[in-house]
């Protein structure tokens, strides 16, 4: 079945395709025009039909679940320009773990940084929960299930409605938006005791600047905070956001921690690649990690897995896991545009929907593999570079990404897209 | 300013990190507190690689890591100043 939201399929050639027409319902997306105050500090972005501000203009073919990967591959494959984003995910799945994969996957979809979307799924009605779900930002997004079609039939449907997205995907025109106006995240990997005295405080300098213009951040990794808990707590907008804060990081500890650890962490937290970059303790990395939200910014809300910030602009919290590809896959799917990842022995992740600028302190890792990363604050430990410079440095960074420039990460193609998962499916 | 081959965050650390490639052992470190800019000499007992720690005091078993001006672990050997501390001789106190 096709399931279509906030495009007409029968004012255009898509109107029959193989002789059969499709049904267009009748939803009508709210559309809440949101205008430009931009002056000096201009990026050039999208704006997108509920007012978000997007730096990339993707049309993404999004499969439902696994089975779904080889018929999203083929219609990418079939029409360029059009993104793919195969995961492993979404069969059996119940109860929260269910809820962040839809919540993930329509987050991915409605992000600004996306045009339009095809789903396909192995069946209509989880696709139809996606497609729905999309919609409401009143972008274009039409669903396909296999079941009833096959494989063959569903890649050229599908394809068809591809083509027409990029083509109109193509004329939209970029605009001038206030910086304010991005949603900037942040996350560290392969962290070592650079990223504490130089990339980290980097990123922190970054807010510092740029969450009183207006612009929302996020921080998480719940898991990386151990250590630095008790100043992490403090950094609360408030003591009852700071006792929510706390309970979820403590229950993190008792339901996960304690419950599967099969021996002490210190095989995994601190990494392999931590310890060789010579952090000895989860205490210490936490400690380097909570540099990244700044000297002044306070957190205002905790936000689930995927969840969409909703009180407004300044720093969240986002209860993520510490492994990189995940935690920018959940930051992405909250809506945020551009991701900040410092890095000390070079960790080479990317996301197919949000830019990631790699900042690295580490002056080895800077010669070593000097094409995976954007902003090089080696200079920090020369003592020939200051923060604040460093930071003007990055926002220099969001500004040149956001206006088009594709990150080391993006050129180099990585498009790690990966689910939270739980626990085992049905 | 020369460059540094140490650097400690706060003035109560009692472990700072190389920020150099390839020191060797005897090597007079210039170490600088980023936290005021404050600088003193070390001699370094070991080759120590870039980011790995070095004591800045004499420490014996049990006795709590400072970095950052907090709390980073427990010692589970002695070292004396300008020895290495790593995973060998520092552990977490939590897991």
């Amino acid at each position: 079945m096709t399931i279509v939201a906030n495009v007409d399929l029968n004012k255009n050639r898509l109107a029959t395709i193989k002789g059969r027409k499709i049904d267009v319902p009748g939803f009508k997306a709210p559309v809440l025009k949101k205008r430009s105050t931009a002056k000096n500090d201009n990026v050039l972005g999208w704006r997108r039909e509920n007012g978000r501000v997007g730096v990339r203009n993707h049309v993404l073919i999004l499969p439902l679940d696994d089975l779904s990967n080889s018929v999203c591959e083929a219609v990418a494959n079939n029409i360029k320009g059009t993104l793919a984003i195969p995961h492993a995910y979404g069969r059996l799945q119940f109860g929260e773990d269910l809820d962040i994969h839809f919540r993930t996957l329509i987050g991915a979809g409605s992000n600004p940084n996306v045009a339009a979307v095809v789903v396909i799924g192995i069946e209509d009605g989880w696709t139809k929960i996606i497609v729905d779900g999309i919609a409401r930002t009143g972008k274009p997004v039409v669903g396909f299930g296999i079941e009833g079609v096959g494989d063959i039939g569903t890649i050229a449907k599908a394809s068809y409605v591809a083509k027409e997205f990029v083509q109109w995907a193509s004329e939209l025109q970029r605009e001038r938006c206030d910086i304010g106006e991005l949603w900037v995240s942040t996350k560290c990997g392969e962290s070592d005791t650079t990223t504490g005295l130089s990339s980290c405080p980097t990123v922190g300098n970054m807010y510092d600047k740029l969450l009183p213009k207006g612009i929302y951040g996020v921080f998480g990794e719940t898991s990386e905070i151990t250590g630095a808990e008790h100043l992490c707590k403090a950094r609360a907008a408030t003591p009852e956001v700071g006792e929510r804060w706390y309970a979820m990081w403590k229950a993190y500890q008792t339901d996960v921690i304690e419950q599967y650890k099969t021996s002490d962490l210190s095989d995994s937290q601190p990494t392999k690649g931590n310890i060789k970059g010579g952090l000895s303790t989860i205490e210490e990395k936490a400690l380097g990690n909570l540099e990244k939200i700044g000297r002044n910014a306070t957190y205002i809300d905790i936000l689930q897995p995927a969840e969409a910030p909703a009180k407004g602009p300044g720093l969240y919290f986002m209860d993520t896991s510490s492994a990189a590809a995940e935690c920018v896959t959940l930051m992405a799917a909250g809506g945020y545009v551009v991701h900040t990842f410092p890095t000390g022995q070079g960790n080479v992740i990317g996301n197919p929907i949000v830019p990631v600028i790699k900042i690295t302190g580490n002056p080895q890792t800077m010669r070593t593999m000097p094409e995976h990363i954007d902003v090089d604050v080696s200079g920090i430990l020369r003592r020939d570079m200051t923060i604040p410079q460093a930071g003007d440095a990055l926002i220099a960074s969001i500004v040149r990404t956001s206006n088009g420039r594709l990150t080391a990460a993006e050129a180099l193609g990585h498009r790690e897209f990966s689910m939270t998962k739980l626990y085992r499916s049905a | 300013m020369s460059v540094p081959h140490l650097l400690v965050h706060e003035r109560e650390d009692n472990v700072g990190v190389v920020v150099v490639e390839g020191l060797k052992a005897g090597t007079k470190m210039l170490c600088v507190v980023t936290h005021d800019n404050s600088s003193f000499e070390l001699t370094a007992n070991a080759d120590v690689p870039i980011g790995h720690k070095v004591a800045l005091k004499n420490l014996k078993t049990g006795d709590t890591a400072i970095k950052y001006g907090q709390d980073i672990g427990k010692m589970v050997g002695a070292v004396k100043i300008g020895d290495y501390v790593h995973v060998h001789n520092l552990k977490t106190k939590r897991w």
